[in-house]
């Protein structure tokens, strides 16, 4: 693995273009953008304010600049650097900024949701969509990028809008049976609209996409509901993380569950390996600290850790929430399908620090890891099953079927690793700390090759202590 | 009478007196003196002189005889010698003495008899008194117990009654929290409703009074238009746009569909099959018992029968109208479930006649039991052997690839593995050279054959040849053998020419022959 060296970014806004050639960055109000491979600086665009908002348009041509308190857009063109297009909502203000699928059009929702304007590049052309929705997810557009899903709230009834992206033509709009529609999502293939309530009430509609209502969902009454919903890669299964601490699991044939998730705080009466971080701490030794201990006090809080495999039973550390606050910290909050819909990554919410990693096809509990801090992020390879997630510490830590690995972040000045991008080929992936960015290279086959076989090494080593354990599993069982 | 009163209590006075045991026997005479409280006196010979006296003499052996009698003695009486005389008969005296002894020792016999019958009788009575007051302690405090728990039972059911009431409270509570609950959400729903029409009105009345401001027009600033993504022209919006959008998204939505029922389609195919096969096979387990399962009894038949129907029905051709009607996949459904409950049950008979049937007979079902743990346990050391070895390997390879960092052992391993190659290779090396020089010599000397051989093939020609001339020679008709032995010479020059030919060319195959053997 290469660490790159460290650059500066702000707000937590570095994105790769979605052909995966450059990196872009925003440091307080430039845009800086970078070659992937190289790291060198390709553009440099400075916007009329701090960056609140940055995303590239879909074929990699022009990035987006939103800029919520001055209600600015500015967009920039990689091919052209000369070429400026700014957009002023005015005193309508701007709460939230977006391209569309066709990377020519740019939605903008005002303050207050008042309205959501669809400004075209190619016209300059504008259309308002009235009444959108303020809840954690009114926007989806679908993979293909052919129709947007729109939550409407009108009459204190909630609709669905469904467009064409086209041109900007009101396909359908039907009304929903939620009471308090939180969010919609389509699904990978483009068919089906997954529509869920609020978490007052436990309730999952499932739309097709002409509009007609296929199955609802609704796992108990009066507790709180859905905390998180997310769709397989191959759309078969749909889970849904609630409150309860569980994640239940729709088929998309008969749109009834089929298994659900628990998250217990013992984990026992399992096959799963449990990884559980086990810190080295390096000997801080006697009373006279020499001085230059004191400087190089950074790599004291740069300990190595590496995973150890528990037997089972384990207990994990759960944090109880506060019953009296809204919103409380329990609940799964966090689902991840790996790219070939094989494993699901939950995260539950008073278990902060473990990662469960479920296998699919046997619909039984595959891993977890238990680290010693809140666990802040987690993605998975776009490519492979392999699992990347970060805890707020200088560590990167990896997972996949093999094994699992710790990895310290080598750099100066102590890099708390807070989010992860991977990119999209699978290569490398993209650490933000809280003001800077490093990007780690994974081994692949063309770089050095006696790197390539310590690595191979490590995940052999990595396959092998897998396998030990599974013998041990064997001998207990 | 008096008198006779009195000599009669002084005597029995007497009795009582000179008797140790005071015993007294119920009869008359007892009664009688209880009654009167005379002094007893203890002088024993007053007691008798006062009975009888000189004079009363007769009187006192009348009066002694009927007492005799009375005691059932009748046939000893005592007797005066002579009567008028004073002295007795001893004879009868002392037999009635006698008697009167007897009597006497029994009685106190008897006596002794009834003083250890009454002992006895007393201590038994006296056990039984005290167990049976042992029992009435008892018994009273197995009531007193019995009370006591009656006491506990009716606080129990009072405790389980008052539990009960308040599980039916908790439940009515419950109940009544739900409906408090199931208003209160009502109510919320009611005021966020409320709410929320107000937050629209106040939205509406921002958005009037925002773009109705002037000063500051929303406005796009582009240094020019781009073209579109795809590169086309925008199009009219048109019905007809509109209804294509419409076409694409029931095209979209139908291919999908499509798409589904094709993998439905292929997956119930390939679980038709495997049915289908399952049947098949058991059918094909269950059919060779049938004539072998004891009590051939008409569910055999049957069982025969239902087989030949389904084996009608597993007809190849049938097959592909079986897939779309219902009727056939509930048929095929039901002969795998039929077929399943025989195999299920003939296990299990087998299952039962292994366990019940002796170790001898059943050892042919022990057997297969046995050989399967055999393998079972061969097996395991198999997979044990492996992983020690799979083990062992990743141990080495650990080894090998951590000594690979450290140069002067990793150049001492690699001396040492090219040493052992370089002997190896020398060894072979010598082998080769060794053969080399075996093959070469067998050549030298195969060669040198062939040339030998050649040289005696020639020398054989020529004596032949010299043969054949002298022959030849010897034959000739020619008179002037002398004469012409030049021309002879001539002709056997030309003779020998043609030989001499004959044998170059013998010399010439025998050399082409060397050169081929060569």
């Amino acid at each position: 693995m290469n660490f790159s060296e460290v650059f500066k970014q702000t707000n937590q806004l570095c994105k790769v273009s979605p052909d995966g050639k450059y990196l872009a960055t925003c440091v307080q109000y430039r845009l800086v953008v970078r070659d992937v491979s190289t790291l060198q600086i390709l553009q440099l665009y400075t916007c009329l304010d701090q960056v609140s908002h940055m995303e590239w348009s879909s074929d990699s041509l022009f990035i987006l600049c939103a800029m919520y308190n001055r209600g600015l857009v500015q967009v920039w063109s990689l091919e052209q650097p000369d070429w400026h297009c700014k957009i002023d909502e005015g005193s309508i203000g701007l709460v939230s900024s977006r391209w569309s699928p066709d990377g020519r059009h740019i939605l903008n929702t005002t303050e207050f949701h008042l309205r959501v304007t669809v400004w075209s590049l190619c016209t300059k052309a504008v259309s308002y969509i009235k009444y959108p929705k303020a809840c954690q997810k009114g926007i989806d557009f679908s993979r293909d990028g052919r129709y947007m899903a729109l939550a409407e709230r009108r009459d204190c009834k909630d609709y669905v809008c469904v467009f064409v992206c086209d041109d900007w033509h009101l396909l359908r709009h039907f009304e929903t049976e939620t009471q308090d529609l939180a969010g919609l999502e389509w699904s990978p293939n483009g068919c089906v609209l997954a529509v869920w309530d609020s978490c007052l009430e436990y309730k999952v509609l499932l739309y097709s996409l002409d509009g007609r209502l296929l199955s609802t969902y609704s796992a108990y009454e009066w507790s709180l509901g859905v905390k998180s919903v997310s769709w397989s890669p191959s759309s078969q299964f749909l889970a849904i993380g609630s409150y309860d601490e569980k994640v239940r699991i729709l088929n998309h044939i008969t749109w009834k569950k089929i298994t659900q998730f628990e998250h217990p705080a013992i984990i026992d009466n399992t096959k799963a390996t449990v990884y559980k971080e086990a810190e080295k701490r390096p000997g801080v030794g006697s009373d006279e600290m020499p001085l230059h201990n004191i400087t190089m006090g950074a790599t004291l809080f740069n300990t190595q850790s590496k995973y150890e495999i528990c037997p089972l039973p384990v207990q994990i550390p759960v944090v109880k929430p506060d019953p009296d606050r809204a919103s409380p910290k329990i609940g799964i909050s966090v689902l991840a399908f790996s790219s070939d819909s094989r494993y699901l990554a939950t995260k539950n919410d008073n278990m902060a620090t473990a990662v469960w990693v479920w296998d699919m096809q046997k619909m039984s509990l595959e891993a977890v890891l238990e680290q010693t801090s809140a666990v802040r992020c987690f993605q998975w390879d776009p490519l492979r099953p392999r699992l990347a997630l970060c805890a707020g510490n200088t560590k990167l830590y990896l997972w996949s079927p093999g094994g699992c690995v710790s990895v310290q972040v080598p750099t100066e000045g102590g890099f708390q690793v807070q989010s992860l991008n991977w990119h999209c080929s699978g290569d490398s992936l993209i650490l933000l700390g809280k003001e800077q960015l490093c990007l780690c290279y994974m081994d692949t086959d063309q770089e050095d090759k006696f790197k390539g076989t310590r690595c191979r090494l490590l995940e052999c080593s990595f396959f092998l202590s897998g396998l030990k354990h599974s013998q041990q599993t064997q001998h207990s069982s | 009478m008096g008198e006779w009163w009195t000599t009669e209590t002084s005597m029995e006075n007497y009795e009582i007196s000179s008797i140790s045991h005071v015993t007294m026997s119920p009869s008359r005479r007892n009664n009688l003196v209880s009654m009167y409280s005379f002094p007893l006196s203890k002088s024993s010979y007053s007691v008798i002189s006062a009975f009888c006296t000189e004079d009363n003499i007769p009187q006192c052996i009348s009066y002694i005889n009927q007492e005799l009698a009375s005691l059932g003695l009748s046939s000893t009486c005592i007797e005066a010698i002579s009567p008028g005389d004073t002295g007795l008969s001893t004879v009868p005296a002392l037999n009635a003495m006698y008697e009167l002894l007897q009597i006497h020792r029994r009685s106190m016999c008897n006596l002794e008899e009834l003083e250890r019958e009454q002992l006895r009788k007393s201590s038994t009575l006296e056990h039984i008194q005290m167990s049976n007051t042992r029992l009435k302690d008892q018994l009273e405090l197995s009531i007193r117990e019995k009370s006591g728990l009656h006491e506990t039972e009716r606080q129990l059911q009072l405790k389980i009654k008052t539990l009960q009431s308040c599980l039916k409270t908790e439940k009515d509570e419950v109940q009544k929290l739900q409906s408090v609950i199931a208003s209160r959400a009502s109510q919320y729903s009611h005021d966020a409703k409320r709410k929320e029409r107000e937050a629209v009105k106040l939205k509406e009345r921002l958005s009037q009074l925002l773009i109705d401001r002037k000063d500051k027009k929303l406005a796009i600033d582009v240094l020019n238009c781009l073209g579109r993504a795809d590169g086309k022209r925008r199009h009219w919006k048109t019905t007809k746009a509109t209804s294509s959008h419409e076409d694409e998204m029931y095209k979209s939505l139908l291919s999908d569909y499509e798409a589904s029922q094709r993998s439905l389609m292929l997956e119930n195919a390939e679980l038709k099959k495997v049915l289908q096969q399952m049947k098949k096979e058991m059918m094909h387990i269950l059919s060779p018992r049938q004539p072998s399962t004891r009590g051939a009894t008409a569910d055999d038949s049957q069982e025969q029968a239902d087989l030949d129907g389904e084996a009608k029905g597993g007809d190849a051709s049938r097959e592909s109208l079986d897939q779309y009607c219902e009727h056939a996949r509930e048929q095929l459904t039901n002969s795998i479930r039929q077929q399943w409950r025989k195999l299920r049950n003939h296990v299990e008979r087998l299952d039962s006649q292994g366990t019940s049937q002796n170790q001898l007979e059943s050892n042919k079902e022990v057997i297969p039991r046995e050989t399967h743990e055999d393998e079972m346990e061969r097996m395991r050391c198999e997979v044990q052997q492996c992983r020690e070895f799979i083990h062992a390997q990743q141990q080495l390879l650990q080894q090998q690839l951590n000594t690979s960092f450290d140069d002067e052992t990793a150049a001492l391993l690699n001396d040492c593995y090219t040493l052992e190659e370089k002997e190896r290779l020398k060894e072979e090396w010598r082998l080769f050279e060794e053969q080399k020089r075996n093959f070469e010599r067998e050549r030298k000397n195969f060669t040198e054959a062939a040339i030998r051989l050649g040289r005696e093939k020639k020398a054989f020609e020529e004596d032949r040849a010299s043969w054949l001339k002298n022959q030849f020679l010897n034959m000739t008709p020619f008179t002037h053998r002398r004469r012409y032995s030049s021309s002879d010479g001539q002709s056997a020059l030309s003779i020998s020419k043609s030989v001499a030919s004959n044998g170059l060319n013998l010399t010439k195959i025998t050399a082409s022959l060397r050169v081929e053997y060569l």
